[in-house]
């Protein structure tokens, strides 16, 4: 008998091949050379942007749209990549929506934004598939920094390094870099191996070194990397993962989001991925979208999203939460687990209802079960490891300026560092900055 | 509902769209599609003396866009027609034998010489075509020649040709008015002297629409090469409204028939030509772009738009705008007006300020949150910021009534009309006293 969406249990190859693959194409097809005239022909040039100004790397938007609508993408492209490396992959994942999209004042007139994430794909995939590295190095300065973590702050503040004469060495404990772009994405906003590519396109400017499977509490030490390096960059993300505090959460078939998400990203064959009928996602936000979209997109016949809070405070933003109805995921809000039942692996999952007193988030006492034989869960990442001595602002490393850490010489940025919003396009910026600091630091 | 039909210097039409001789309008296949689309008229493309011209075998049209490739202008480089003269004149016979009712001119173009006039005049008038167009307009190729925009550029040839055409045929006579000169009033003036029934403008522009940055030829390119070519389409619009303008308000013209062309890409263009004086409009470039179907938006749009306000037949509209059409001397320097942001429609975009901050007058402040407000005490009214802002109202002009003060100069408006002709300013005022 073959697998089909019903089948009860945690099945692979609930779908035929053929519809796994179109279901995990491109979330959104590329804008070719006509569309994008046109998408770039409604932009108004505004005065002192706004779009700029919600962008966290700041990108001169309308600069760049008027060199497309010009009739230069590559000279749009350069424009992209002076301010975010990572502009193509930041114009695959961007909440553009709650970013400049929002703020593009065609936004405010007629709810229709220009399509400032697609055009800046269009600009920089452009560039990027013809192998043309725009930038190029400055003199050696003979300074040697160690940068941790291969994601998109280590990679931003290396290139930005290397692109000042600097050596870098970036240090990465996963197998290939990129951190979260190449794992804990999902795989319809970066097909075709667009993370590695990307890598390998960056590294062209030169001076960067890469060490995979060298992680930092494992292989290296800060201590170290200090004495070896003039400076270091610490941009390990956060690898710990939130436990859900119900009984029972150690259930067989109850697992992490980021795992679930890191495995559709990293294998071959998507029919031989399993996945539950019933799947529940708890959480709220842009993992907890990730893992539930691409349940279904798997062949799950039933995926919810439980949240222990109202839509509004939801931090996936609402394009996500419609991205995720429309692919037929239940969004539920106002429900926090409190307990997994099951025979070994998990067959149900109990939910209190909640509600917001002014102390704050309370159970109602009412509750109700959900049958799952797949629980996700998806309710946010701490930083694990964190180097001994360094001080800390909540769970994450205190910074001060661009990065800088309590400790002299070593910089910080990304999602392990305090501050901002756990984004890509964030911590490009973030790193950037921090390589423009550690650069006057060293040279001044 | 209105009547739009026309009687223009004796020809009578069902409506005022006729087609511009051009392409669409070569031969009889393509009038007679016109003319079941709905056509009022065509002017058949310009004939000229056996044995015919030739066309270049590349490409005749080059272009100009605007987003999404939305046409705004198109010039060629295509000359008159290149089929033998009895051919189109048997087509010709043909097509008025079975479309009585439609408009049938006839452009031609032969040597500024009596005898080919006398030549190709019967003929014509053998064909039974309403009446002919004197092609004194043509840019390019056969104005080389000594004909078309080469004769419209001085007005005694003009004259002497068009009186030779009044001599020699019973057909009414228009003279087609190349705009490649400095007075418009001339060449037409040269016109109405010679006797033309009335005049049709304007032909397309001497131009180059584009260079080609790779092989650095204009295009369109032959070879490699580019020749200037006639510029037509709504771009021109302006500049052939300024024209026919020019003529209509002409103390020496009064009442002369104007065929207005130029640019006519919908209903609303053709009512601004007639407004200022054209007693018929001729169309080519919105049927190139678009195909002969746009007769019925133009037909069905002007007659709405006459219901609306009350016009019954066309030559009601003729005209109507032309005493509004002044010198500048004459304005009232006494009207004061300053812009007026409507905070509610603004959208933010900083346009308005870019324009007035870098290219005018400094009048628009940006204030804390994107609001941007007009600063009185600097506004001259000049009307950019209106012209810039992307959304339609959300920046007015507001006229000052008598009494207000204008902030700018710290005058108080005054109610009487007083204009440049009396300012204290000018020194042939003062001269005058």
């Amino acid at each position: 008998m073959t697998t089909t969406p019903r089948t009860s249990g945690v099945q692979a190859g609930r779908l035929p091949p053929e519809a796994l693959a179109e279901n995990f194409q491109d979330l959104h097809s590329p804008l070719d050379h006509h569309e994008a005239t046109v998408a770039a022909d409604r932009c108004y040039f505004c005065y002192d942007a706004p779009c700029i100004t919600a962008c966290p790397t700041a990108i001169d938007i309308p600069l760049f749209i008027r060199q497309i609508q010009s009739g230069q993408p590559d000279g749009a492209a350069k424009t992209i990549f002076e301010q975010n490396i990572l502009g193509g992959m930041c114009a695959r994942v961007c909440p553009t929506e709650t970013l400049c999209e929002e703020a593009c004042v065609r936004e405010a007139a007629e709810g229709k934004p220009v399509e400032i994430g697609r055009l800046q794909r269009f600009a920089t995939d452009g560039l990027m598939s013809s192998g043309v590295h725009p930038f190029a190095r400055a003199d050696a300065t003979g300074k040697r920094v160690a940068v941790v973590g291969a994601g998109p702050a280590g990679l931003a503040c290396a290139h930005r390094l290397a692109m000042h004469g600097h050596d870098v060495v970036i240090f990465d404990g996963r197998a290939k870099p990129g951190g979260l772009n190449e794992y804990g994405i999902a795989s319809y906003k970066s097909v075709d191996d667009f993370a590695q590519s990307e890598v390998e396109w960056l590294m062209q400017i030169g001076g960067i070194t890469l060490r995979s499977g060298e992680g930092l509490g494992a292989e290296l030490s800060l201590s170290g990397l200090r004495s070896e390096f003039d400076a270091v960059f610490l941009g390990i993300g956060l690898s710990g993962v939130n436990a859900l505090r119900a009984d029972g959460e150690d259930r067989e078939n109850v697992s992490d989001a980021v795992e679930f998400i890191e495995g559709l990203r990293q294998t071959g064959d998507l029919s031989s991925l399993p996945v539950g009928r019933s799947v529940v996602v708890i959480g709220g936000g842009m993992t907890a979208v990730d893992a539930a979209v691409q349940s279904k997109l798997l062949g799950a016949d039933e995926v919810t999203i439980a949240y222990r809070r109202g839509r509004e405070n939801m931090s996936a933003s609402r394009y996500e939460q419609d991205l995720a109805t429309s692919k037929g995921v239940r969004l539920m809000f106002n429900v926090q687990p409190v307990a997994v039942y099951g025979n070994g692996a998990v067959r149900e999952i109990e939910f209190e209802y909640t509600e917001n007193t002014g102390s704050g988030l309370t159970g109602t006492g009412e509750t109700f079960k959900l049958a799952a034989d797949q629980v996700f869960k998806a309710i946010g990442q701490t930083l694990e490891g964190a180097p001994e001595g360094m001080t800390l602002d909540g769970n994450k490393i205190a910074i001060t300026g661009a990065g800088r850490t309590s400790l002299v010489g070593v910089w910080a940025g990304g999602d392990c560092a305090a501050g901002g919003d756990d984004l890509t396009v964030t911590a490009v910026a973030e790193g950037r900055d921090a390589a423009m600091d550690i650069h006057a630091s060293l040279m001044g | 509902m209105a009547d739009l039909s026309t009687n223009f210097v004796g020809i009578k039409s069902p409506n005022p769209f006729w087609l511009a001789s051009a392409p669409p309008t070569d031969k009889e296949y393509n009038v007679r599609r016109a003319f079941e689309a709905g056509w009022g008229g065509v002017v058949w493309k310009t004939l000229g003396l056996d044995p015919h011209v030739v066309n270049v075998n590349g490409p005749r049209y080059g272009v100009i866009y605007g987003a999404d490739r939305r046409v705004l202008g198109i010039n060629n480089i295509e000359l008159i027609t290149d089929r033998p003269l009895e051919t189109n004149l048997s087509e010709i016979k043909a097509v008025k034998r079975d479309y009585p009712d439609r408009a049938m001119v006839v452009s031609l173009m032969v040597p500024c010489e009596e005898w080919a006039w006398k030549e190709i005049l019967p003929k014509v008038e053998e064909t039974g075509a309403d009446g002919i167009e004197l092609n004194f307009g043509c840019p390019h190729g056969m104005s080389e020649r000594g004909m078309g925009a080469a004769v419209g550029q001085v007005p005694e040839y003009i004259e002497m040709v068009t009186r030779w055409c009044k001599a020699n045929t019973r057909m009414p006579v228009l003279v087609k008015l190349t705009p490649n000169i400095t007075d418009v009033r001339y060449p037409a003036r040269a016109a109405h002297a010679g006797g033309a029934d009335g005049v049709s403008l304007i032909n397309t522009i001497s131009s180059i629409t584009s260079v080609n940055l790779d092989t650095m030829s204009p295009e369109p390119s032959i070879d490699g090469k580019g020749s200037h070519g006639g510029y037509c389409g709504a771009a021109v619009k302006p500049i052939a409204l300024n024209m026919v303008a020019e003529i209509a308000r002409d103390a020496e013209m009064q009442g002369f028939p104007i065929s207005g062309i130029g640019g006519i890409t919908t209903w609303r263009d053709a009512a601004e030509f007639l407004s200022l004086g054209a007693g018929s409009v001729q169309v080519c470039t919105a049927a190139m772009v678009y195909g002969f179907g746009i007769i019925k938006e133009l037909n069905a749009g002007l007659s709405e738009w006459m219901d609306e306000k009350g016009y019954t037949s066309i030559e009601e509209v003729t005209g109507r705008a032309v005493p509004n059409v002044t010198d500048w001397q004459y304005l009232n320097l006494n009207y004061v007006t300053k812009a007026r942001i409507d905070q509610d429609a603004c959208i933010k975009c900083g346009r308005c300020y870019a324009a007035c901050e870098d290219t005018s007058h400094q009048a628009i402040a940006m204030k804390p949150g994107r609001v941007f407000e007009v600063i009185d005490e600097e506004c001259v009214a000049c009307n950019l910021c209106v012209d810039v802002c992307p959304v339609e109202d959300c920046i007015t002009m507001e006229e000052l009534q008598p009494g207000m003060m204008d902030l700018r100069t710290g005058k108080v408006v005054e109610a009487d009309y007083a204009n440049w002709t009396t300012h204290p300013n000018n020194p042939s005022a003062k001269a005058a006293e």
